[in-house]
């Protein structure tokens, strides 16, 4: 990939439609090999830049969720505890003891990889995905710091383990809380917006092709003027494709048709009780003569 | 279409302008070390520099570092860039475009430096006449400043840090609260007794790690939506510092002005310069002095911000005197919204340092019901009085 036009293509055609700003950023992070930050509200396919790209490029995706309390055991690695007690005890029947059982026991055999490992010890650099970062603890921030500089591992019985291809890694994160300026500064940034109206039909266009181009204007018409609205839970873009897929699926050709069939289908877009308390058939109906 | 920057002929190069862009970036707050000058010199190289649009891409990409500073990026490239195809004086680094840890004016020296002010007052000129006519000049700028609301003539930087120490002590009085539950962690004070019995049955019920809990740290997070619309200038001072003081005293601080409309000032008052951080506030707190629309703010507030940064250990510090220009009501189901992401309501009225005060403007009196804590401060020496009333909390 020589060209940021290049990766915006290879995204589109995983179904991926990326602004440009954003496809600068991932090529940079992948050109100068640095980790790529994104920000942005909930829903507006920060995750998905992770599966397209790996798809793209024909590589593994691995993935790291992050949540409140996560530790090296999750992320690095862990000793698979129960399969060296069965292998002493087989080892004690056999007769065998000694340094050749201790050797076997802390061998890569036993080691449980998880995400961070797995992700240094692929031959073709995979997509690591470390998802919602802002949701671990700083002080995992800050261990996730030094992986990220050197790519390497070290394990008390093993050695230090170096990576065999340097994986491309982007980290999401929504704003749960503010992350170091150390981490921000080592990673590559872009923040996603969510898309404007001729980015969404394209996006729409190209996850569902089968809504026709009337119906995609209003679909995204309808779910762009929601967004403005006064909600709890803005609908993201999976939503409106879930709303696209759901109005297909019932056979809807016009969003004005039918109101019932409207108000039962705006279960994919609002998802809390208040926002569809609030949202009456009068509400619904206005926004979707607007988007008409 | 504006037309790019011509840099005069003898300046050193390409590599010399970048960094003379990161200098620019580093005065307008942007958090940047010289390994970004680096990274953005090889990430120009990696694109079609020669193209402006590929260049802004690129270099953002780089340089900003969260929501605000990618948004304020585009008008700082076109600064720098893009400035009508006029001759720059030559750019290479100049003592002006100091790196911003040094922390100018945050030393006594520094002060002193603010003072002369060639950092702050853009158009003070260096013509020694006018500077030697100290008093003359003094006065003639202090009205045009006021008339301009300049915050740096309201606050001043030991103001900031008095409100420092105030803000951290009563950062302290409530922020200590500690569960009385023990969770596991790496360096508890107890041994987790049950956890090690169970891991040690992997280990053939030989207790080889051994497990610790301690009490975890629950640390309260601080929010402060300061008022500085007209009816509040008189106390603009003692709140602002005591805003900048919280800001730099706990770096999980947020920070909010509002008078007809809804500014968040986290950003601004994180810069490590304390006076160019209040610069940067003055910028955005345009309509500063104006009229109060507190029940659309705080409704706003708890609409966009609120479900991101608010949770159930956050104090939400409300700095206003509760006199609003709209309707009463909004203020008490913008509260009752706010409050039902379980954080804690602490109102802050200057007025009720008054003799025989009683809440009864319409907006004060809407929003009673919902605050956990209803206090007088009208300087920093009775907010500091307060680190007992929100112990109590």
């Amino acid at each position: 990939m020589t060209d940021w036009k290049t990766v915006s293509n290879d995204l589109a055609a995983q179904g991926y439609v990326a602004t440009p700003d954003l496809a600068m950023a991932l090529h940079l992070a992948v050109s100068l090999g640095r980790p790529l930050l994104l920000e942005g509200a909930a829903g507006v396919g920060k995750t998905e830049v992770a599966k397209a790209l790996a798809a793209a490029r024909g590589t593994n995706l691995i993935r790291l969720q992050c949540y409140e309390g996560l530790d090296a055991n999750h992320a690095i690695y862990e000793w698979n505890y129960q399969r060296q007690l069965l292998s002493i005890r087989a080892a004690a029947e056999d007769g065998v003891t000694g340094q050749a059982v201790e050797e076997r026991l802390f061998s890569e055999d036993f080691l449980l990889k998880r995400p961070l490992l797995e992700a240094i010890g692929q031959d073709t650099p995979p997509v690591l995905l470390i998802d919602e970062i802002d949701r671990a603890d700083e002080e995992f921030e800050a261990y996730l710091l030094e992986v990220l500089s050197d790519f390497q591992i070290t394990i008390p019985e093993l050695g230090t383990i170096s990576a065999k291809s340097r994986p491309i890694v982007i980290l999401t994160a929504n704003g749960t809380r503010d992350l170091s300026d150390a981490l921000r500064r080592r990673c590559m940034y872009a923040y996603v917006e969510y898309p404007d109206r001729g980015t969404e039909i394209a996006i729409l266009a190209a996850r569902c092709p089968q809504v026709e181009a009337h119906l995609a204007g209003q679909i995204v018409g309808f779910v762009q003027s929601l967004r403005k609205e006064d909600l709890d839970k803005k609908p993201g873009v999976a939503e409106m494709l879930d709303f696209a897929a759901a109005l297909s699926g019932l056979g809807i050709n016009d969003l004005t048709d039918d109101p019932a069939i409207l108000q039962a289908s705006l279960a994919t877009l609002l998802k809390t009780h208040r926002d569809r308390a609030n949202f009456t058939t009068e509400v619904a109906q206005r926004l979707a003569g607007m988007a008409a | 279409m504006t037309r790019v920057t011509k840099f005069a002929a003898r300046d050193p190069g390409p590599a010399a302008r970048v960094s003379g862009f990161l200098a620019h970036l580093r005065l307008n707050g942007l958090r940047l070390g010289v390994a970004e000058t680096e990274t953005a010199i090889r990430a120009l190289s990696e694109v079609a520099a020669h193209n402006p649009s590929e260049a802004r891409a690129a270099l953002k990409a780089v340089c900003a570092g969260c929501a605000d500073e990618a948004k304020g990026f585009d008008a700082l490239f076109d600064a720098y860039w893009m400035n009508g195809g006029r001759v720059t004086s030559r750019i290479a680094p100049t003592s002006e475009a100091k790196p911003a840890h040094t922390r100018i004016t945050n030393t006594q020296d520094g002060l002193e430096a603010t003072g002369s002010g060639s950092r702050h007052s853009p158009d003070g000129n260096d013509d020694g006449d006018a500077s030697n006519d100290g008093e003359g000049k003094l006065i003639a700028s202090r009205v045009n400043n006021l008339m301009k609301k300049d915050l740096r003539d309201l606050v001043s930087a030991s103001d900031i840090a008095e409100a420092e120490r105030v803000a951290e002590r009563l950062g302290r009085a409530i922020r200590d609260r500690r569960s009385r539950r023990r969770k596991a962690m790496r360096k508890g004070d107890e041994i987790d007794f049950r956890r090690l019995v169970r891991r040690s049955l992997a280990t053939g019920g030989e207790p080889i790690d051994l497990p610790r809990k301690a009490r975890p740290d629950r640390p309260v997070k601080f929010t402060a939506l300061a008022d500085v619309s007209g009816s509040m200038t008189a106390y603009a001072r003692p709140y602002l510092a005591f805003l900048a003081g919280l800001m730099r005293a706990d770096s999980a601080a947020d920070a909010y002005i509002f008078h007809t409309r809804l500014v968040r000032i986290t950003e601004a008052l994180r810069d490590p310069d304390a006076m160019r951080a209040l610069n940067r506030l003055t910028l955005l707190s345009d309509g500063f002095g104006g009229g109060s629309k507190i029940g659309a703010n705080l409704s706003h507030f708890a609409r966009s911000y609120a479900p991101g940064f608010v949770d159930g250990r956050t104090v939400v510090f409300i700095l206003s005197d509760g006199y609003d220009s709209d309707s009463a009501d909004e203020i008490g189901v913008a509260l009752q919204t706010l409050k039902r992401r379980g954080c804690r309501i602490v109102w802050l009225n200057p007025l009720k340092g008054w003799k025989d005060y009683e809440p009864v403007a319409k907006g004060m009196a809407a929003a009673l019901p919902h605050l956990d804590g209803f206090y007088a401060a009208n300087t920093l020496v009775s907010m500091a009085a307060l680190e007992q009333e929100l112990e109590r909390l």
